[in-house]
């Protein structure tokens, strides 16, 4: 294999806590934050005699996701058992699904799903000791109040091509989630978590190489570093000629290290069987209308509305339709001033998310209504792009109105013949020699006399108009 | 009136009460200090005083409660060294519905453990003893419940029965027991066994007496999804004759090896009573019934072997303290269960291995299935089916515990109800070598007025009489 190009295949499994009411099996509210196992009963103590019942909204969650997925919903679904023992099983089981699953197939994207199922979520342990893991901890204890937390397992297909596009997908599966409004898909709290299945073949075969389990990565960030370093050291092993081991592992954010968890031959035989104490789901026809009645516009649809009603270039159209919270931050923008052009808006959108990084604009100091008036003033000239990439910095640092902020700090744009030429001029004079070989023809040293008369005009001069008034002057036109 | 108190059923003593001829407290205390000097090691907590009165129509009789049944902060322990002073947080739903209309809880009673046996030897808490003879079983796993009220050390009592432990020691005993349709009793707060098979019922000295205490267990929990509401009210019987009632005998099953002559002569005898009352016997077959008991021992350890999982030394009961995880599931579950229950445990996770799912676990299931379709087909031609409850009278303590598959024969006529989830009641049909044996009579699901009704009309007419062992202890 040494020598062949390779390139990696990589399937996720992402778990989304459900924001139901109460717990998937029994009454208990959902809780985070609160004091440890205060959000407990008999049921998700896993006490003798508890028995569990389903939770009706988990599985109209279920279905819910199943449709924005466009998967095959189960006519009937059952829950199995999962058995092994852990501290924060309570049962010695998970009570999740196996072989019908509430929904099958479907696609998000470009990138096919496999299946999604609904399940229960385990208890928290928290290990006293240096080590942070069971194993060489002092003492651990164990917190129910997670325990019994409606879980769905969405599994891709493996069909994601590098962290990169794995981080992006998994972006637009947040927004689904999100935009359905069936999870907080928040990652560092837990709500949404991630594993990614990896393996690397030869490019152009099909065949699908030794695969590694990579698990719990809790942020964007952590997975595309996590996918990454796996990447890379597969590849270092099938190029020094030899060959992958099965295996789960554990990424380090902080010291960019993978470790085993566990080997093929230690993992597990759960020893799954249909679940006694519950009976099938039946999934009717009342259920399938409440769930598609409930479901909102999804990013598929909005991406194709941003294009052909807004007339959105579809670079734009994709970008916000698949982060929800920044397209609603651009429909607030277009709300506050309607006459705006949708495109100009889009572009000041994103030129601001640039800024931000993994902050949400909704969260930062630029409220919609002072990044439209912004987009106004570059639409009517008041400013030109450099003064309101100024006055967009100091959004960013301490909000405000950028109307005063213009005003304050005199960026209003300089422009017309009567304020630029003689600036113009006196450039052009400053630098006889370029002024020279510009006359002759040769348009090299243009940027230099506008950089000049930025400088003079601290950068709120527009650099077209400069150019013709340089052409003008030296009767290049 | 106080010698008389124990003469009483259950019905009669609730009469009694309402008359204003019985105390409540008297009754109470009349049982409470015969369980409190139990000899026949039937109970595993006995309440110090009457809990406190709740009006309603079990008028104050009180229950004797197997230990399988959680009791809010009164040591439910299911006959296990795992559950040693396990006091739960809550009471099942069974229970709480008999203490609701009426039966205060007089104590808990032993059982093998985990309801694994058919002798009630399996218990952490030692052997129950049968009242008609102290060298012998009283039949498992609802042993204790079944020898305190043959021993009238309670009126009436709870049970469980997965595969026969409601009937099987009630035959044993010379008392009725009742297992309901799956189902029809809630079995929220009920230790698992084997949640697919298990059910709640009542062992009480007569039909009427577990008329009325069935009456009140059925319903529809919402906190048992498996629940289903009772399609009609629970009559108290009251049928002398069984007029154009069809009975069908399996013939094969009830005229194979092991079935003790006593009991079949029994047996027989009880069928003629029932052509006297006007019944007709027709014979059936049961073809899947040699496979049964088979598919029943892999689907009940499998069920099982997951069930118990939750005893891992965590949370409650025993905890074996050592310095690894796995060091102390090991040692705890190597020291909290007995030898029955590690060996069902071991059965049950094999037979659902990967790789062996399908020979043992699937293909039990699709013998369930066609058990039930047997069954079925019998309703088809007859109104309900009778064989005898167990193939032997009470055999000898430590006779059978040294050959498990013999003590399994125990459930042998009462295997295929339990997999086909149907009725069925276990009463006295005479003694053989002057111990009880029982007459099974099961119905198709939800039938069980059917059933009562015509158990009642056996039990007149036969007058079986079970007084002799009421203060015999």
């Amino acid at each position: 294999m040494a020598g062949a190009e390779l390139e990696p295949v990589i399937g996720l499994e992402i778990h989304v806590q459900l924001r139901t009411a109460t717990k998937m099996f029994c009454g208990c509210a959902l809780g985070f934050g609160e004091p440890p196992n205060t959000r407990t009963c008999p049921v998700c103590l896993g006490l003798p005699g508890a028995l569990p019942v389903a939770n009706a909204e988990a599985i109209h969650y279920g279905l819910m996701i199943g449709m924005a997925l466009e998967s095959e919903l189960a006519p009937i679904s059952t829950f199995h058992r999962k058995n092994y023992f852990y501290p924060d099983l309570p049962k010695g089981y998970q009570i999740s699904q196996f072989d019908l699953p509430l929904c099958s197939g479907g696609k998000l994207g470009e990138v096919n799903i496999h299946r999604v199922h609904i399940e229960e979520d385990a208890a928290k342990l928290n290990h006293a000791g240096a080590s942070g893991r069971i194993e060489g901890a002092d003492s651990s204890i164990v917190d129910f109040n997670r325990g019994g937390t409606p879980l769905a397992e969405i599994v891709t297909e493996p069909e994601l091509g590098s962290a990169e596009q794995a981080g992006e997908w998994l972006r637009l599966l947040r927004t689904t989630l999100r935009t359905l409004g069936v999870s907080d898909v928040n990652m560092e709290e837990g709500s949404l978590r991630c594993d990614a299945n990896i393996s690397l073949r030869p490019v152009g075969t099909d065949q699908l190489g030794t695969k590694t389990e990579l698990k719990n990565m809790n942020s964007f960030r952590f997975i595309e570093r996590g996918i990454r370093a796996e990447v890379d050291r597969q590849r270092a092993i099938i190029e020094a000629g030899e060959t992958v081991t099965q295996e789960t592992l554990h990424f380090d954010p902080k010291s960019e290290s993978i470790t085993s968890l566990r080997s093929k031959e230690e993992a597990h035989d759960y020893r799954y069987f249909p679940e006694p104490d519950l009976p099938p789901v039946m999934i009717t026809g009342e259920m399938l209308a409440r769930a598609s009645a409930a479901l909102p516009e999804l990013p598929a649809a909005r991406e194709l509305r941003y294009i052909e009603a807004l007339s959105l270039s579809p670079e734009s159209a994709r970008l916000f339709a698949w982060r929800a919270e920044l397209a609603d931050y651009f429909d607030a923008v277009c709300a506050a001033d309607k006459s705006l052009d949708r495109q100009l808006a889009a572009n000041w959108v994103t030129e601001l998310q640039g800024r931000l990084g993994e902050e949400e604009a909704e969260d930062s100091k630029v409220t919609a209504a002072a990044l439209a008036q912004l987009a106004a003033m570059v639409a009517s000239s008041q400013i030109n792009q450099g003064g309101a990439k100024q006055v967009l910095d100091q959004l960013v640092a301490a909000g405000g109105d950028p109307a005063a902020i213009v005003a304050d700090q005199g960026l209003e744009a300089v422009g017309g013949a009567d304020e630029l030429a003689p600036i113009v001029a006196a450039a052009l004079e400053a630098n006889p020699e370029l002024t020279e070989r510009l006359r002759g023809g040769d348009m090299k040293p243009i940027g230099v006399i506008i950089g000049e008369v930025m400088k003079q005009t601290r950068g709120r001069a527009d650099g077209k108009e400069v150019t013709a008034l340089v052409r003008e002057q030296l009767g290049l036109s | 009136m106080a010698s008389d108190i124990g003469a009483l059923s259950a019905a009669a003593a609730a009469a009694a009460i309402a008359d204003g001829g019985l105390a409540r407290d008297e009754l109470f205390e009349h049982y409470r200090a015969r369980a409190a000097a139990d000899q026949l090691n039937a109970f595993t907590w006995v309440a110090e005083a009457e809990p406190g009165a709740v009006d309603g129509p079990l008028g104050g009789v009180p229950l004797a409660v197997k230990d399988l049944f959680c009791t809010e902060g009164i040591p439910s322990q299911a006959g296990s060294k795992i559950l040693a002073g396990y006091c739960p947080p809550y009471t099942a739903t069974a229970v709480a519905n008999l203490e609701a209309a009426g039966a205060p809880l007089l104590g808990k009673t032993n059982q093998d453990e985990f309801a694994m046996g058919s002798s009630n030897e399996n218990s952490a808490y030692g052997p129950v003893l049968n009242p008609w003879d102290h060298g012998r079983v009283p039949g498992g796993s609802s042993g204790g419940s079944a020898a305190a009220v043959a021993g009238g050390l309670a009126p009436w009592a709870l049970g469980t029965d997965t595969g026969g432990s409601i009937r099987q020691p009630a035959a044993l005993c010379g008392i009725v027991g009742l297992k309901p349709t799956y189902g029809a009793v809630s079995r929220y707060g009920m230790i698992a066994f084997a949640s697919s098979l298990d059910s709640a019922g009542p062992l009480t000295r007569d039909v009427t007496d577990a008329a009325l205490c069935y009456r009140h267990l059925v319903g529809r929990d919402s906190a048992d999804a498996t629940s289903v509401a009772f399609p009609e009210p629970i009559e108290i019987p009251s049928s002398e004759r069984l007029d154009g009632v069809k009975l069908a005998v399996p013939t094969a099953l009830v005229e194979g090896e092991g079935i003790e002559p006593g009991v079949r002569a029994s047996f027989e005898a009880a069928l003629e009573t029932a052509r006297g009352l006007g019944a007709t016997i027709i014979s059936c077959e049961i073809p899947s019934a040699p496979y049964a008991l088979s598919a029943y021992y892999v689907i009940a350890p499998a069920e099982a072997s997951s069930n118990l999982s939750r005893f891992d030394g965590v949370r409650y009961g025993l905890r074996v303290e050592q310095a690894h995880l796995d060091e102390m599931y090991t040692e705890t579950r190597h020291d909290g269960f007995g030898a029955e229950v590690k060996r069902r445990i071991l059965i049950g996770t094999y037979a659902l291995s990967s790789g062996y799912y399908d020979a043992y676990y699937g293909r039990a299931q699709r013998v369930r299935t066609v058990v039930a379709q047997d069954l079925a087909s019998i309703f088809e031609q007859a109104d309900m089916i009778v064989t005898p409850t167990s193939p032997t009278v009470a055999f000898g303590l430590g006779e059978r515990t040294a050959d498990p598959l013999s003590m399994y024969l125990s459930d042998l006529f009462t295997i295929p109800m339990s997999l086909a989830g149907t009725p069925a009641i276990s009463i006295p049909s005479g003694l053989s070598e002057g111990l009880p044996v029982g007459l099974q009579i099961c119905g198709p699901a939800f039938s069980e007025n059917r059933i009562l009704s015509a158990a009642h009309a056996l039990e007149q007419a036969i007058g079986f009489d079970g007084s002799v062992t009421w203060g015999s202890d």
